[in-house]
């Protein structure tokens, strides 16, 4: 296995697909020895499948787990005194969230990958950062979860730093006036949750009807479409809304999940999310698992060199996209680079007990 | 009347009514013109649960069913009111219901899917221009209604009133009905959540030829994929008799008829191909020696397992996920099958025979027992319930 110290320092979007796969093959078939040595779970999981890690020629050979069965069952493949942090995601009250066990080395390597994909995008030095959200997220121990621990995650890349939003979801205008004053002619790095920077960052502007200059801002938000989607709200007109309101120009959302924090996919300046180099995307066929061609509609499968506390190294997610392409991007990264289109629907069952959906939104 | 808390779809408000003798004339000339009426409806066609319903009905069916009593029901009589509760997500299953209630002699007040079903209506259609028309005297005796399960407290309403009451819909909703208090005479019947399962003569599988093959891999569709393999009755364990090598080779023709028939057929949403993997993982997990057989594709999952131990019920997943255990003989099921165990289906056994093994060993479940391809067949007797004695009372004369 690749010396764990030496992977942050591989170049995020460099290696095109032979080097890659190659890497990424050699590197997972490792960690899924390593998991069905050290997890019992996944171990029986692996011998179930019949898989022989040792046989496959291509990572996308390898096993794949559904991402819920973190939500199930505590999977991990360290001793408990290990353990330092358990991560859970933002499930809303009344749903099962994952909980995902992290050590030292894993936590480590989370940050370091994620500094190096932010320096590509944010650039190395340190900046002045606007949270679009309420430090109630990082103050009170219930909410913390992914959304308090992405903020803080992405605080590493700031120098000063301040929420816009008050612990009432209020606009904090008189703050956020006094640190565009303060940082003036700065290039400011902003971060948010999509839903939040809308419905909330969004909203007050424009009731307030205040159009703060952050042209000079680096706006970076993720956290998923589904809630913007079912109010058909487009990237486009997301994007529109933050030009007209503060200028902002430059904004990447980008992919990831709590599961396999560290490996996100940015958005390029094309609009394509990118796989970096420690991380790829595979688009699996509903009907069959196969592998979908180029530019089809499935299921999607995230792998990750990243999980070494935990077997989350290679997952399907309950998310639909498909690959754009890969090494040919317009913004010159190399890799795949891809679209979410979603998550998958519930479908409606017959049967004859009767249903009982928990509506908690 | 135009004051009631819920929405009627045909019939009447049944108050009043007498309780009638089981198989009264009125009731099966009533259902032998609505089983007519139903066949011969070209909407209605459309819908095989609505024919099957419509062949349920017919009144030498139903005279057999009768005959089938043999003269034991002529000191009974219905006990009055039933209130009936039927499933959320079964069309059909609501007019069964009906019926059964009718037949037993009772004034039914059934409680349809709120869901809008077109099979709902077209039953209800038919039934009210009987009611409307030469049927009359029976209006009082049938109330098809619909009304939100939130609210409680016409249940209460409904329960407070009724002598009978039947409740579809698995445990949860059985749990929430029942917080509504019966009459102290009153008699309920449940229909709980339940597991079944399909046990095959691995022989008798070799020994068909292709068009049997292909006959039993339709039946076995017909019990499974057909209702999401949700219903009930829908096997979940298949439990294959015979000795290795045979089970081997029967398992290869049996999953290839049914991948054939059911593959270009059943329309599987991606969601349903990630719950099937999930129940994989966690059978691996929790069964020791569990294995995934490769199949094509994703529309069956199956598990094979080395030893059958007593939770193996809760490894379920609607959606064609099957559970696989062979033996040489059937006895690995004694210690296992629990009251939630409903319908054993089989092919090439002896429904005798099973029957016995059912009642010698002492089992706790195992309440139906019918060949591949119809679990599903309505009978008046559902769930352990002899439903016509259930639902009427007999007089004793010494």
């Amino acid at each position: 296995m690749y010396d764990v110290n030496e992977l942050p320092a591989l170049p995020a979007y460099e290696w095109e697909h032979a080097k890659k796969h190659a890497f990424l093959t050699r590197e997972l078939k490792e960690l899924t020895r390593f998991h069905a040595e050290h997890c019992p779970e996944y171990a029986r999981m692996l011998a179930a499948w019949g898989a022989d890690a040792e046989a496959a020629g291509a990572f996308e050979e390898l096993p794949f787990l559904p991402v819920r069965l973190f939500k199930e069952y505590a999977l991990k493949s360290v001793p408990q005194e290990a353990l330092n942090r358990t991560m859970t995601s933002s499930g809303t009250t009344g749903q099962q969230v994952s909980r995902i066990f992290l050590d030292r080395e894993t936590s480590a390597l989370q940050s370091k990958v994620l500094s190096r994909i932010m320096s590509e995008f944010i650039g190395k030095q340190r900046l002045p950062m606007i949270i679009l959200d309420t430090s109630a997220v990082i103050q009170n121990r219930a909410m913390f979860s992914a959304r308090g621990a992405g903020i803080l995650g992405f605080s590493m890349f700031a120098r000063d730093r301040m929420f816009a939003l008050d612990e009432n979801m209020r606009l904090d205008a008189e703050g956020l006036k006094a640190f565009l004053e303060k940082h003036a002619g700065e290039k400011i790095f902003l971060f948010g949750f999509t839903f939040m920077i809308w419905q909330h960052f969004l909203a007050e502007l424009r009731k307030q009807e205040w159009t703060p200059d952050l042209s000079n801002g680096v706006l970076v938000h993720g956290g998923g479409w589904k809630k913007l989607s079912d109010r058909h709200i487009t990237t486009e007109q997301f994007k529109r809304e933050l030009l007209e309101t503060c200028g902002l120009t430059r904004v990447h959302n980008y992919y990831g999940m709590v599961e396999q924090t560290g490996t996100i996919y940015m958005e390029c300046e094309h609009g394509h999310l990118h796989a970096p180099v420690w991380s790829d995307i595979t688009i699996r066929r509903g009907g069959d698992f196969s592998v979908a061609d180029v530019g089809e509609l499935g299921l999607i499968q995230v792998s990750s060199l990243l999980p070494r506390s935990y077997p989350g190294h290679i997952l399907l997610t309950e998310d639909e996209g498909r690959i754009l392409g890969e090494d040919d991007c317009p913004c010159g990264r190399k890799g795949k680079y891809f679209e979410i289109v979603g998550r998958i629907k519930r479908a409606e069952v017959r049967g004859c007990s009767d249903t009982y959906e928990q509506r908690t939104v | 009347m135009s004051n009631e808390p819920f929405e009627r779809l045909c019939g009447a408000d049944v108050g009043g009514a007498r309780p009638l003798k089981p198989f009264d004339g009125a009731v099966l000339a009533f259902l032998g013109d609505l089983s007519a009426a139903l066949l011969a409806h070209k909407q209605a066609r459309a819908y095989p649960d609505v024919v099957t319903f419509g062949f349920f009905c017919r009144r030498a069916h139903l005279e057999a069913l009768r005959e089938e009593y043999a003269g034991a029901l002529d000191s009974r009589i219905g006990r009055g009111v039933s209130f009936h509760i039927a499933p959320s997500n079964v069309p059909i299953n609501f007019a069964y219901s009906l019926v059964s209630a009718l037949l037993a002699g009772n004034a039914c007040i059934v409680k349809a899917s709120s869901r809008d079903f077109e099979q709902t209506r077209i039953v209800c259609r038919a039934i009210s221009r009987l009611l409307e028309g030469e049927h009359a005297a029976l209006a009082p005796y049938v109330s098809v209604i619909i009304y939100p399960r939130e609210r409680q407290d016409i249940t209460e309403q409904l329960s407070a009133a009724c002598d009978v009451r039947v409740i579809w819909g698995g445990d949860e909703t059985v749990r929430r009905v029942r917080t509504a208090p019966l009459p102290p005479r009153a008699v309920e019947i449940t229909f709980a959540d339940r597991y079944s399962l399909l046990a095959i003569n691995a022989q008798s599988v070799l020994d068909m030829d292709e068009a049997r093959q292909k006959r039993m891999a339709q039946d076995f569709y017909n019990d499974t994929y057909l209702s999401d393999q949700n219903a009930c009755t829908s096997p979940r364990l298949i439990y294959w008799l015979g000795a290795g090598d045979t089970v081997a080779q029967a398992q290869e023709r049996f999953w290839q008829a049914v991948h054939a028939y059911a593959a270009p057929r059943y329309p599987m949403e991606p969601v349903v191909a990630v719950d099937k993997l999930t129940a994989a993982c966690r059978a691996a997990i929790a069964l020791p020696g569990a294995r995934f057989v490769p199949m094509p594709d994703n529309t069956a999952v199956r598990v094979e397992v080395d030893a059958l131990p007593g939770e193996i019920d809760a490894h379920r997943c609607a959606g064609g996920f099957f559970v696989e255990y062979a033996a040489e003989t059937l006895d690995a099921l004694i210690p296992v099958v629990e009251r939630k165990y409903q319908t054993l289906s089989y092919i090439g056994l002896d429904k005798e025979a099973l029957v016995r093994f059912v009642r010698e060993n002492a089992l706790y479940g195992i309440d139906r027992i019918a060949p591949v391809g119809h679990t599903m067949d309505f009978s008046l007797t559902w769930d352990g319930y002899d439903l016509i004695r259930t639902m009427s009372r007999r007089i004793l004369a010494i």
